[in-house]
């Protein structure tokens, strides 16, 4: 197992989808993403447990990728991988926070 | 007038070597019927060393009967042998290099032996002639490799050694039209002796001996995708390749890799595909074996005509009963032939869509790996631009302007296009700066790395980032940028040049998902036509029996 923990400048969401104590839960396989409200509303805390050791630069430019591509300050991510690929890892981010979008836009 | 009087020798020799051969197996059996229990005394009687032999071995049907029966042969009298077959499947085509008694193999795919035949080539104990594609291979059965003796597998005989082969014919009329018109000698074995054949696929007079075997030819269900195990990447990219390059550029004939993802697309035709409004302007006729996964689309009315290589295990009844669709004998059985259909995927498909392992800088994929001689079997004649198609397309003709400009001389250009994630399992990069295809040129001391598909042939590729539209790229940096751009997270993918790589965004050289108006959240696998086995037989209407290692029901 491998754990680290990553805070991202980001933007906050323009909707205030930080009331939701838990926005969702995404899952398949091998990745799970569970998102939280936080307190710091210009970055978001990612929080990263996996399976593989030694790909902790390609983490980093994925997440740095996805606080980059969307609103996510105010938000917490845990991450809990079983192996996933990247391809894998940046879709279901994306979907998880598509998903808190949705929900509480609607 | 009479003919001049030849001296005997003089131009039959391989007919006299054939009767030599016949009369020293004659004992061995009634007429043209002969005992699995005499089978091993025939082949010594028949073979002799040095000569050309090919065991039946395709991707599908195997002559495993024969290839176990060569394998008893004595290694004193039989050695000395050259292969010729397109596929090296069995152990035992690899047990006979092992005991000696093959020194030299020319072939075009060894999937599952691989790993064994690389060890062999590094030990020297055997010489690899070339790696070819499969219908390379047929074409120099008829020029310079043409077998001495064939030992071919088929569904039945009838007593005078006429031939059935159901709908697995594969290479079986190439390789017995080569070894029975050049003085060679054709064995069949067969899964049963009947007094009437549904239908003749090789007459009798180009067959030497038929032998019932102990138990059924094996063949492998190679074409059978499980939807189950299809990923949300494979759904994001299929989207990909529908929206950005079938309804693109009206792909309507085509034929298919066998992987996960192009069976993604095959799923996603009747959902994803229909929404869009693409029903009969997309994918109506194909070069492709009866994937189980095309039944949804099939049942939807999408697809027009399929011809096959080969068949797959289970889809019997559903071919037969799909006779507009497929191509089906007066028997009311279907018919494959490897060599036609490969001919039609090449001359007569607009694009192929296929996975590999690795890509480079300059788009040249290979499916070799260091320490495994796999092959490729017909991808290459698949993926390939046909330099001598001389028929139009609108798909073609679109694609040979991005290609070439506007030079005076109109002209198309075959799509060919990889589909990968950018990762592979245990996080292998599929991108690469230098593919290992070269180490094992080295290694095995080939003229030519293993390169599956080269990248001047090579036309888009698709990855979970997006499309790269290579035809578009004006020089071998932008190229190599377009191939870099859609490589993620690889190390090839981290080194672009950002700059570059956004301009080839504007120009619309790379697309992403949100370029082409696809949105993530829709590549869930609810879009999939059919998520299990299960529901592929019910889609079929019953008729889909699939294979017991794909029921788990």
């Amino acid at each position: 197992m491998e754990q680290f923990t990553l805070t991202l400048p980001s933007s906050a969401p323009p909707q205030d989808i930080v009331h939701a104590a838990i926005c969702g839960v995404v899952s398949s396989g091998n990745l799970e993403v569970l998102v939280e409200a936080a307190a710091n509303r210009d970055a978001c805390e990612i929080e990263v447990n996996t399976s593989a050791h030694g790909f902790r630069d390609i983490w980093e430019a994925v997440l740095k990728d996805f606080a980059g591509r969307h609103a996510v300050g105010g938000l917490r991510l845990s991450i809990n991988d079983a192996g996933a690929t990247p391809a894998v890892v940046s879709l279901r981010l994306d979907q998880a926070f598509e998903t808190c979008r949705g929900e509480t836009s609607s | 007038m009479n003919a001049p009087a030849t001296p005997p020798g003089r131009w039959d020799n391989l007919a006299r070597s054939r009767a030599v051969r016949l009369a020293r197996a004659a004992s061995f059996a009634a007429g043209r019927l002969v005992s699995a229990d005499h089978i091993v005394a025939l082949l010594e009687a028949v073979i002799e060393p040095g000569d050309r032999v090919c065991i039946e071995g395709n991707n599908q049907k195997q002559a495993d009967f024969l290839a176990r029966s060569l394998v008893k042969t004595d290694p004193a009298r039989l050695r000395d042998l050259h292969l010729v077959q397109s596929v090296l499947a069995l152990p035992e085509h690899i047990d006979l290099i092992e005991r000696g008694q093959v020194s030299r193999i020319d072939f075009s795919f060894s999937g599952p032996q691989a790993g064994r035949l690389a060890r062999l080539v590094e030990s020297g104990k055997i010489t690899i002639g070339a790696i070819h594609t499969y219908l390379e291979l047929f074409a120099r059965y008829f020029v310079d490799l043409t077998p001495r003796v064939a030992l071919i597998a088929a569904q039945a005989a009838d007593r005078e050694g006429n031939l059935y082969t159901g709908p697995n014919t594969e290479d079986t009329p190439a390789i017995v039209e080569a070894t029975a018109f050049k003085g060679g000698i054709v064995i069949a074995q067969v899964n049963e002796i009947v007094d009437k054949l549904p239908r003749v696929d090789i007459p009798a007079d180009w067959v030497n001996f038929v032998v019932q075997a102990p138990t059924p030819h094996y063949i492998e269900p190679l074409f059978t995708r499980d939807p189950a195990l299809i990923t949300e990447i494979q759904v994001l990219m299929g989207m990909i390749a529908i929206k950005g390059l079938y309804a693109e550029y009206g792909i309507t004939r085509l034929n298919h890799g066998i992987g996960f993802d192009t069976a993604a697309i095959e799923l996603l035709l009747p959902t994803y595909a229909a929404e869009l409004g693409l029903k009969g302007k997309i994918c109506t006729h194909w070069a492709l074996n009866p994937h189980p996964t095309l039944i949804p689309a099939i049942e939807a009315g999408f697809v027009e005509s399929v011809h096959s290589f080969g068949s797959e295990v289970g889809m019997e009844r559903y071919t037969a009963a799909r006779p507009d669709i497929f191509f089906v004998g007066q028997d009311g059985s279907m018919r494959s032939n490897r060599a036609f259909c490969q001919a039609a995927g090449h001359y007569a498909c607009d694009l192929f869509i296929g996975s590999t392992l690795q890509i480079d800088l300059q788009g040249n994929s290979s499916t070799a790996t260091k320490g495994r001689i796999a092959g490729f079997g017909g991808a290459p004649n698949m993926g390939a631009d046909a330099r001598g198609r001389r028929h139009a397309s609108p798909a073609w003709l679109r694609a040979g302007r991005e290609g070439r400009g506007n030079i005076a001389m109109p002209r198309g250009q075959k799509l060919v296009v990889q589909i990968v994630e950018t990762f592979r399992e245990h996080m292998q990069p599929t991108f690469v700066e230098r593919l290992d295809a070269w180490d094992l040129a080295a290694m095995a001391n080939m003229e030519l790395p293993p390169v599956m598909i080269y990248g001047e042939d090579l036309t888009h590729i698709i990855t979970e980032e997006g499309i790269a539209n290579l035809l578009m790229c004006a020089t071998p940096q932008e190229r190599e940028q377009a191939i870099r751009g859609v490589a993620g997270y690889t190390p090839v993918g981290m080194a672009r040049d950002l700059r570059m790589v956004e301009n080839l965004r504007d120009r619309g050289i790379i697309r992403r998902p949100e370029d082409l108006g696809i949105r993530k959240r829709d590549a869930t696998r609810d879009l999939l036509a059919a998520r299990s086995v299960k529901d592929l037989v019910h889609a079929s209407g019953g008729l889909y029996d699939p294979p017991q290692q794909f029921r788990n029901w």
